[in-house]
């Protein structure tokens, strides 16, 4: 290892885990963190709380190579293995893992056993009120609130002053409020500690709000990597279209493109319409497929005229439900569209079942999907 | 009554209690949280003396004991007698005898503490035996206190394997259940009924007063919860 990649290191994590699991399931993944939240999204059974456990030490991986702030963790080749209590991680569980028979106090203290006495008190201190629970030193888990406990079991990850912070679903079961005041929280803290903390989920809406960065996991692979935006605009692979939520795919053929203008005209499969595309290129091999989102699509009533908007579509009203604030229109304009809008939209526009629309869609609002082949992914 | 007796075995379960504290503890946590792939095997082991007749481990340790073994010649020729027939070859039989009895309950109760406590535990920095003290521990007391109080009302009421290893000596090895034996014999049925009753009050007072006590201070019982 040179030097220069040794100080690369210094502040970051960087992961490479090779874990057979089952007979057909494996993980193999590799990733990078700095200081920061990177959010590490998958669905159920995709692998993220094994890789959490790997880099912890709680999981031996087959093959592989950890480093935290240069610090080798693990190195199947050299035969390093430093074990869970030496490795300087916060672990925050899915079920906190608070100690029930410990008060809160205790509970944060635990982790601080070979600090002086008067060092560890205003360690403790200093957390509980970053965290706000200085109020409930003498309390015991049990009878703390979802939010209160989360906090308890943050401060208790925290005060060890961990090189790297993961966390396991910790905050799903909250609401959006509490959730956003415990991020707000945690934000705080990192900036004058800036390690990396790596936040699993399997919630979209936590995945592409909460971190600085994004890792999708599928099937034990990491199939993408960058900042929300970028994970998220260009979803070139179907799979991560599907996982991001983009309600609309249809499957494609290109059938012109125009490279002054970057452009490509696209024709959906059993279908009259045709929609343009941002250029990008594609595989003609692999299946290719347009995706876009329900939110992206707007609805008018008569023909537009006079918009920048690429494609404007005539089609029917066939369906319109309401889920919650929003509505769900199903739009036939030679394929079914799923349109969503507001309530207010909706009623202005007096919509009802049966009426004639026009769906208007930006060129950069239909996003390419080349393929399904996840391996050949970046 | 046989003032002796009732002493004796007193003293007896006492000393049992504390020897597999001593050595029950470890071998249920080993037990419990062990990979080792024979482990059925060790269970297997400290399970036996729950079905094997008393006077068949009895006889083997008897046999294991004397002087034609290499164990019974060396205790012979560092404290100058035999273990067969004497006090601590009464504790040797009664501890594994009892081991069962101590060894189930623990590793039972120890089984049910949340795996993931004692990963947080480990990921705090702590040490397996910090881990055990501050958390398996105090959340499985329970299982303990019952494993304690089964050994001791065990090896109270012992019969089989204090014959066959202790034979009848008074202030030695004669036991209550042993006494008791004898009056039968000799035909003596109100003193075997003095001893008897007493036994069977003393052993419900004690196991009464400890469950009852176990259940309101700790309320956890591993095994019916």
């Amino acid at each position: 290892m040179t030097a220069a990649m040794l100080s690369a290191a210094a502040t970051s994590l960087s992961v490479r885990v090779r874990k057979i699991l089952a007979r057909d399931f494996s993980l193999e993944a590799e990733f990078e963190a700095g200081a920061g939240i990177t959010m590490l999204f998958g669905q159920s059974g995709s692998g993220k709380s094994t890789l959490l456990s790997c880099i912890a030490g709680l999981i031996v991986p087959d093959a592989g190579h950890i480093v935290l702030d240069a610090k080798v963790l693990f190195d199947s080749q050299h035969k390093v293995n430093i074990p869970a209590r030496k490795r300087s991680v916060g672990y925050l569980f899915q079920n906190l893992a608070l100690f029930p028979h410990l008060t809160v106090e205790q509970n944060v203290q635990y982790g601080l056993a070979k600090v002086p006495a008067a060092v560890r008190e205003k360690r403790v201190s200093t957390i509980l009120e970053s965290f706000r629970i200085a109020h409930l030193l003498a309390g015991k888990p049990n009878e703390l609130s979802g939010g209160e406990r989360q906090r308890v079991a943050l401060a208790r990850s925290l005060v060890t002053d961990p090189k790297v912070l993961l966390l396991d679903e910790p905050l799903t079961a909250l609401d959006a409020l509490t959730k956003s005041q415990i991020i707000a929280d945690l934000r705080a803290w990192n900036a004058s500690h800036e390690i990396p903390i790596i936040y699993v989920t399997h919630a979209v809406t936590e995945a592409f709000a909460l971190g600085e960065r994004v890792i999708v996991l599928d099937k034990g692979r990491v199939v993408a990597k960058g900042t929300p935006q970028e994970v998220l605009d260009a979803p070139r692979r179907e799979l991560i279209a599907n996982l991001a939520g983009f309600e609309n795919v249809f499957d494609t053929t290109v059938e012109s493109v125009s490279e002054a203008q970057g452009t490509m005209n696209c024709h959906l499969t059993g279908s009259e319409v045709n929609l343009e595309v941002p250029l990008v290129t594609v595989d003609h091999d692999a299946p290719i497929r347009v995706a876009i989102r329900a939110g992206d699509i707007m609805v008018a009533t008569g023909k537009p005229v006079g918009l920048s908007a690429r494609n404007t579509l005539k089609g029917v009203l066939v369906s319109l439900r309401r889920e919650v604030v929003t509505m769900i229109a199903t739009v036939n304009a030679g394929v079914n569209f799923e349109v969503h809008l507001t309530p207010n939209a909706c009623c202005e526009l007096n919509l009802k079942h049966g009426d004639e629309v026009w769906l208007v869609i930006k060129t950069y609002s239909c996003h390419l999907v080349n393929g399904d082949d996840v391996s050949a992914v970046n | 009554m046989h003032w002796s007796a009732i002493i004796l075995t007193l003293r007896l379960a006492l000393v049992v209690c504390m020897i597999l504290l001593a050595i029950g503890m470890p071998i249920a946590y080993w037990i419990t949280y062990t990979h080792w792939r024979w482990r059925f095997l060790a269970e297997s082991v400290v399970a036996l003396p729950l079905v094997l007749p008393p006077t068949v481990l009895g006889f083997y340790l008897l046999v294991a004991m004397g002087p034609q073994s290499p164990v019974g010649r060396l205790y012979e020729s560092w404290m100058g007698h035999g273990l067969p027939f004497t006090f601590a070859g009464l504790v040797v039989g009664s501890v594994l005898y009892s081991l069962p009895f101590t060894v189930q309950p623990m590793a039972a109760a120890f089984a049910l503490v949340d795996p993931t406590l004692i990963n947080a535990s480990a990921i705090l920095g702590a040490s397996r035996l910090r881990t055990f003290v501050r958390i398996i521990l105090p959340l499985s007391i329970g299982g303990v206190i019952t494993g304690v109080v089964l050994t001791f009302a065990h090896t109270l009421g012992e019969f089989g394997v204090v014959l066959m290893i202790g034979g009848n000596i008074p202030g030695v090895s004669r036991t209550i259940s042993i006494a008791i034996y004898d009056d039968v014999q000799a035909l003596d049925y109100a003193s075997a009924n003095n001893t008897a009753l007493l036994l069977l009050v003393f052993s419900f007072a004690v196991l009464s007063i400890l469950y009852a006590v176990n259940r309101s201070i700790w309320a956890v019982w591993p095994m019916h919860r």
